[in-house]
């Protein structure tokens, strides 16, 4: 059957037999650097796409349905309509931060699409602390809004980005926690080793109340940390008109919209990674028929499958709950989230330790 | 503005909300004093869409002058319209056919019912839960069907003269009505589950804008800002018009003052006019749709107040006549004027987005207040 | 005590959420509740109430004849000079000169839609027509000559 991993392998074999092996690496690093960026263009396409889809029929209205079948060509009409409208900087900015902060956001995510496995050996950066790797670098992203924010000489700008620098940072503890609950159980922070040891079952069912506990948590978190709604004051419409965007436009907006669905795709393969068995398929004890078929299906489609549940998942609070207060907001994380996920990380210690585990 | 300026503290800030903006109901502008995270003083600043109403009425005749009203609170065109035949009635000692006045109540309820479905979707809009306003409209689309069968618009239905309503009902009519109370009923709980029970939504508006009853009576507060303190101001009850002293409906009072109360009281207040449709959809009289009038309307020398219950609060027209086919001079008193003068007095101390949910809650119609 | 509350508090915020979800949910799948109307796909099974008030037209026969007379109550009534007639004087079978409607201006730019003028017309000259799609290219074209050329009242019209 084909799969990612030996189309990888094919390509790798060429290239080392046809040139010598440094060349044959700055090529397959100029692929992989090509491969990342048209996957982010594809992904924001698709979720543009699916965002005002799912949102239209959370609405009991249709979606766009007009431009191509099925409205799948609207994305390319966005794609046009920001790269042809007129990128404005204001008077006053700070004109070196100013343009430099969409590209940190950018950098950012594609940055931690790197130890990301997206199906079976067909990983970029295979590093031995993958998990802190993707959670210390996810948190330069703050450092972009409060460069917009500030750089935009413009007080609905400064506001938002205050408060969304105070909003990343708080939830970072109880992602981090939720993150950990699961490191506990498998005892290695590279990537690889974490999918191979839900083999016999995702850490979701294996590590049953602490992880499931840990799994809400980590989905609250990390809708906090992306910015999206109910968290997203930062660019709360009704209030400030966009927030700490509000003064970009063109291709810069496009390039910080375009990091929000990025980001949001990453956390939820981080996401279906830990807590839902990333590549690996869903087996259910000794029924051999079932897990034959369940492992007929490529590796990549049951990641992407998984990831792009959790993200519907995150689309579907976005449009159901109105935005919370600021204060609401960090009442919630410090007086709520952040006990309730450190009691977890005791409990599932202690389960880890008596060998109360599947 | 001058001395509220020389007020402020070394590290105010101060942000215009408006007049363009996606949280103010129409064009308003607001002057905010902001202090960190907290407001310190709001001013209003009104008259964008000031029309000159009422130096246009001087120059219109009675029958002509009843459109116009439509246009200020478009969102109970109906009940405006209703307000000043009454006074042009009361002027002339004209006397209504029961079939009219029947008529003319169905539709000021349902206007009620659709002005209210409005203010929640737009309300949950503003506090960022996008999809509320989709389900409101549902409702509200079956109500404009019905108006516009009957009278011809959706928004700004004209449908009444001095004297009764301008055609006989449509014969759909009543079918419709029936249809829509099914819809209603058997989408009310939906609200619940999606706004009024959701954690968020209640913390986002309770214990926010606390609005004793004293400071309702003395700034002039009526309608459902006022019944959420506890101050009984249904002009429905208190001074009858037409025949609702003959309905059954309980009059909607929360003793609450802050922002959830008058949410629930304009909620149960939609209840309550399904509950005025029901009594009065298989009742309806027969009889003529409109009293015969001279053609050319002249109110004796003199002057005329009536007041209604719009969904807003209390509406009056002021009519003074000079004995003339146009009259003297025409004042209406909008009930969102005085609602949005207490803005200031409860916004001080709260958070900038409480501003967006009181402003919510108190339901303004920027052109009711300037005219 | 302070866990109970605690915990109680969690659990109530978390059932509210989650029926919240649960509604939108059933309408992400129901797609039958959708109430959409494709307009303008949807044209040729469009249909307006008669009553609805879209412009003002003059109705003519097969024969081409009209029921104005030209006594401009309608003029008198409409709040906003949006109609204007202009009669002139002419001859009829009996010899005699009597008032006739030359043009009925109309202002579809001014119209208010308040149906005033049609209650006023003790002739039934006029009604409203349900159309809605008003917008042109050029301004002078919302101003309508309501009577067709070369029409002439209808016998027996008063």
């Amino acid at each position: 059957m084909w799969s990612l991993s030996k189309i990888a392998n094919i390509i790798h074999d060429w290239l080392n037999s046809t040139f010598n092996p440094t060349i044959a690496t700055a090529i397959e690093m100029l692929f992989a650097g090509i491969a990342v960026i048209s996957l982010f263009a594809i992904l924001g396409l698709v979720l543009v796409l699916m965002e005002r889809r799912v949102a239209a029929w959370m609405q009991i209205r249709l979606g766009p349905n007009r431009v191509g079948p099925f409205g799948l060509m609207q994305s390319m009409a966005d794609t046009i309509k920001l790269l042809v409208k007129e990128g404005l900087t204001p008077d006053g900015a700070d004109k070196f931060l100013f343009n430099l902060a969409p590209f940190i956001a950018i950098i950012v995510a594609m940055l931690l699409m790197a130890p990301i496995a997206f199906a079976k050996d067909f990983q970029l950066w295979d590093l031995n602390i993958g998990v802190l790797y993707l959670s210390s670098v996810s948190s330069i992203m703050v450092i972009s809004i409060l460069m917009a924010g500030w750089s935009s000489n413009n007080k609905y700008s400064l506001i938002g980005a205050m408060r969304s620098g105070a909003q990343i940072v708080s939830y970072e503890l109880s992602a981090g926690f939720a993150i950990l609950t699961i490191i506990v159980l498998t005892g290695s922070l590279q990537i690889s080793e974490i999918v191979q040891s839900q083999s016999n079952g995702w850490w979701i069912f294996k590590g049953h109340i602490p992880a499931i506990i840990a799994f809400v948590i980590f989905m609250i978190a990390v809708t906090a940390e992306t910015n999206r709604a109910p968290f997203d004051l930062a660019e709360a419409e009704s209030e400030l008109t966009a927030g700490f965007h509000t003064e970009y436009s063109g291709m810069k907006f496009a390039l910080f919209f375009l990091s929000e669905y990025v980001n949001v795709f990453i956390v939820c393969a981080i996401g279906a990674t830990l807590f839902l068995g990333g590549w690996m398929p869903l087996h259910i004890g000794n029924w051999q028929g079932f897990n034959n078929i369940m492992d007929f299906i490529p590796s990549s489609v049951w990641f992407f499958g998984k990831t792009f549940f959790l993200i519907f998942l995150i689309m579907w609070f976005r449009w159901t709950f109105p935005r919370l207060r600021i204060d609401q907001l960090l009442n919630l994380e410090w007086k709520y989230l952040l006990p309730i996920s450190m009691f977890n990380l005791l409990l599932m210690t202690a389960l880890a330790i008596l060998g109360w585990y599947f | 503005m001058v001395e509220e300026l020389g007020r402020t503290t070394e590290g105010d800030l101060i942000i215009n909300v408006g007049p363009q903006h996606p949280a103010t109901h129409g064009v308003l502008h607001l002057v905010i004093t902001l202090n960190g995270e907290t407001i310190k003083n709001v001013e209003p600043h009104l008259g964008f869409i000031h029309r000159s109403i009422e130096k246009m009425c001087e120059s219109l005749t009675y029958r002509q002058f009843i459109y116009v009203t439509s246009r200020m609170d478009y969102l109970s065109s109906h009940i405006n319209n209703h307000a000043c035949a009454l006074c042009v009635e009361k002027g002339m000692q004209i006397e209504i056919p029961k079939r009219a006045q029947v008529i003319r109540v169905l539709m000021d309820e349902l206007t009620r019912i659709a002005s209210h479905e409005l203010w929640w979707g737009a309300m949950a809009m503003d506090l960022g839960a996008f999809t509320p306003f989709f389900h409101a409209f549902r409702e509200r689309e079956s109500i404009n069907d019905i108006m516009e069968e009957t009278c011809g618009a959706r928004l700004t239905m004209n449908y009444i003269v001095p004297g009764g309503v301008m055609q006989d009902i449509h014969p759909n009519f009543q079918q419709r009505v029936k249809t829509f109370i099914q819809l209603y009923k058997s989408k009310i709980h939906e609200y619940d589950e999606m706004v009024t029970g959701n954690i968020i939504f209640q913390n986002r508006m309770k214990n926010i804008g606390y609005l004793s009853p004293e400071d309702a009576i003395s700034f002039g507060c009526t309608g459902p800002t006022a019944r959420g303190s506890g101050v009984s101001s249904d002009i429905r009850k208190i001074y009858p018009y037409e025949i609702y002293d003959q309905i059954e409906f309980d009059e909607i009072l929360e003793t609450g003052g802050d922002s959830f109360s008058r949410y629930l009281v304009r909620i149960r207040e939609m209840q309550q006019s399904i509950r005025i449709i029901e009594q009065l959809i298989d009742n309806i009289p027969e009889g003529d749709f409109q009293a015969k009038t001279k053609a050319v309307l002249k109110l004796p020398k003199g002057e005329f107040y009536t007041r209604v219950e719009t969904a807003r609060g209390e509406f009056g027209v002021y009519i003074v006549s000079e004995g003339g086919t146009t009259p003297y001079r025409i004042k209406f008193r909008s009930p969102g004027f005085s609602n949005l003068s207490v803005l200031n007095h409860i916004a001080r101390g709260s958070k900038l987005g409480d501003l967006i949910a009181i402003m919510g809650t108190l339901d303004l119609v920027i052109p009711d207040i300037d005219r | 005590m302070f866990i109970k509350e605690y915990i109680n508090d969690v659990y109530c915020a978390v059932k509210s959420l989650l029926v919240g979800m649960r509604r939108t949910g059933y309408y992400f799948t129901h797609h039958k509740e959708i109430i959409t109307q494709e307009y303008p796909d949807n044209r040729a099974t469009l249909q307006l109430p008669e009553r609805f008030k879209g412009e003002v037209v003059m109705p003519h026969d097969s024969s081409n004849e009209h029921r104005c007379t030209g006594c401009t109550a309608c003029e008198i009534a409409c709040p906003n000079g949006t109609i204007k007639v202009i009669t002139k004087f002419e001859v009829n079978a009996e010899g005699k000169k009597k008032k006739a409607i030359d043009k009925l201006v109309y202002h579809l730019e001014l119209c208010t839609m308040c149906n005033l003028c049609i209650i006023a017309c003790p002739s039934d000259a006029i009604k409203m027509a349900q159309t809605f799609e008003h917008s042109v290219y050029n301004r002078s074209e919302l101003t309508k000559i309501l009577n067709n050329p070369g029409s002439k009242i209808m016998d027996g019209v008063e």
